[in-house]
């Protein structure tokens, strides 16, 4: 299933927030197809990285490149339209607007190109995908509970074409009935639509669950990487992460 | 009572001005969160080179929708020289940097045009009109007519366009935005130009009424700015309510109470507004909206 050159590759990424080093020398690649789950504690730098390949932060050193391009110093503006979409951490939906504006936003660099008709269909494609939204189509984005506005958060990167879908946290602040429906959801993304997706979680056991690789970073360092079975079963993961949850 | 009437007829005409003024002011606010003091300044330029480009011969109307793209190029040109280099300064030290652009402005232009105020021909042949005992001029009429053009393409162009929920979407969470591939600092030029442009209808409007000098932008933009806070900043029909009611209040507390009066007549009503409700009528529900 891999193919030789990695959709995303990240090499030595290092990146400061004035003095402070939060990434040091990260390295890692997600092939076109693959869920890869990016796990650690709180603080660890994750959500860095993610920042950093959508173009949010500039890395003091380090490389990142896209289906063969590098996009390290490119504006976050530029990469979505590369395909790269991300559902940053804490959702940030637009709340004063209304669930559909926000999709329609979610299409926004494209949408000349694709016609307002194309992009309803669009649209209608991602009720499908997440009926609720439907539903609340007309309602503000603010109104919608946790679990809706992540759905809404994760429908609205679709929207942007993404070949490859960065997703920061999604099941922080849910439900665990909900965290569970969340992380399906990612699988089917895979299946369904092809997406490759790359899941940073501190859910450590479910996304090793849904995830064909993964990365543990800490203190912005990659400290282990392996298939998520064999992560599953590894031992210092098993004591650090999983506690009593792995049974 | 021919007299309230023609004191509410002036109030409106002034009050329609301080409307689109302060519309200026609440396009650029709901986009980037700059105050733009400058703003009267717009209304300036709109005038002076509406005065300028039909001396130099050109038709009426072409020298009209000519100002308008200069006027827009000038307020761009401030957001990328005096705005955007300054990005991340706070809020306050972007105020005196538009304060600042403002009397640059206004030195450039007195030394353009001189002190002398400058005589604008009408819109269209200004007989007034009687009724009810009062006059109206047709000019009135257009700036009452140019406020209501104005206020709908906002709304229109907020609410039902892409671009317009960009604008939006810039305000209400400019990370999000950027994501998606809306750059925020686009958009605040734009908005820029955009106030800009409505600054100048708002200058040719009001020229033939009140012919301009100089430093014309100086009270229509603290007026305006008064109608916008009044209104809640950030929202376009408070912009026109507070407009309106400026206009009013000094209008009739000019021609009942005392013309030497009417700006503390009505800077006195803004502020007591403002100490009951100090987030503009209608603040709450706006501020944060982006657009209207
Ligand atoms: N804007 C910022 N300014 C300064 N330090 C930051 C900023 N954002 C994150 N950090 C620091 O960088 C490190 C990594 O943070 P982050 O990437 O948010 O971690 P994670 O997403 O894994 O919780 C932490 O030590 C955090 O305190
Ligand atoms: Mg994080």
């Amino acid at each position: 299933m891999l193919s030789t050159q990695p959709m995303l590759q990240v090499e030595d990424l290092q990146v400061y927030y004035d003095q402070i080093q939060a990434l040091a020398g990260v390295s890692l690649e997600v092939h076109e197809g693959e869920v890869v789950a990016l796990l650690g504690a709180n603080g660890a730098g994750k959500t860095t990285l993610l920042h950093t390949v959508s173009g949010l932060i500039s890395p003091r050193k380090g490389k990142v490149t896209f289906k063969g391009e590098e996009i390290t110093r490119y504006q976050p503006e530029k990469i979505v339209t590369l395909g790269i979409g991300h559902v940053p951490e804490h959702r940030q939906i637009f709340g004063t607007l209304s669930v559909k504006d926000n999709l329609i936003l979610g299409a926004y660099h494209h949408y000349k190109k694709t016609g307002k008709n194309k992009v309803d269909e669009e649209i209608e494609k991602m009720y499908e995908l997440f009926p609720i939204l439907k539903e609340r189509e007309s309602q503000l984005a603010g109104t919608l509970s946790g679990g809706q506005q992540q759905m809404l958060a994760i429908a609205r990167a679709l929207m942007t074409n993404p070949k490859l879908l960065l997703l920061d946290e999604p099941s922080l602040g849910l439900a665990p009935i909900i965290v569970k429906e969340v992380l399906e959801l990612i699988r089917r993304l895979r299946d369904e639509l092809g997406t490759t997706v790359l899941l940073i979680e501190q859910n450590v056991f479910a996304s090793l669950k849904i995830s064909d690789r993964a990365y543990v970073i800490q203190r912005g360092e990659i400290v282990k990487q392996g298939s998520s079975r064999e992560l599953l079963d590894d031992e210092e993961v098993r004591e650090a992460y999983l506690g009593h949850k792995a049974v | 009572m021919s007299e309230l009437l023609q004191y509410i007829v002036t109030g409106l005409t002034t009050g329609s001005i301080y409307a689109i003024v302060a519309l200026g002011f609440v396009t650029i606010y709901s986009v980037t969160k700059v105050i733009n003091l400058a703003q009267g300044e717009f209304v300036m330029l709109g005038g002076m080179l509406m005065y300028t480009l039909s001396a130099a011969g050109l038709p009426y109307w072409i020298a009209f929708f000519l100002t308008i793209p200069l006027v827009m190029v000038f307020g761009m040109l401030l957001e990328r020289i005096v705005i955007r280099p300054a990005k991340g300064a706070d809020a306050l030290s972007l105020i005196i940097l538009t304060i600042g652009a403002s009397i640059f402005i206004r030195g450039i232009a007195s030394m353009i045009w001189g002190k002398t105020p400058k005589k604008v021909e009408p819109f269209t042949s200004n007989d007034p009109i009687q009724f009810a005992g009062a006059s109206v001029t047709p000019q009135s009429l257009w700036v009452m007519l140019i406020m209501l053009v104005v206020v709908l393409g906002l709304y229109f162009l907020v609410e039902k366009t892409v671009i317009g929920k960009g604008f939006q979407a810039c305000s209400a969470n400019p990370l999000a935005a950027r994501l998606l591939g809306i750059s925020p600092a686009r958009m605040s030029l734009l908005s820029f130009g955009l106030s800009a442009a409505i600054g100048a209808l708002a200058g040719m409007a009001i020229a033939p009424i009140l012919y301009p000098s100089f430093d014309v932008g100086l009270m229509l933009g603290v007026k305006g700015f008064s109608a916008a806070i009044f209104g809640g900043l950030g929202s376009s029909p408070g912009a026109v309510i507070g407009g309106l009611t400026i206009g009013l209040v000094e209008s009739l507390g000019a021609g009942l109470i005392d013309s030497g009066l009417k700006d503390a007549i009505a800077f006195g009503v803004v502020l007591l507004i403002l100490l009951i409700r100090p987030s503009g009528i209608l603040g709450e529900k706006s501020v944060g909206k982006g657009g209207l």
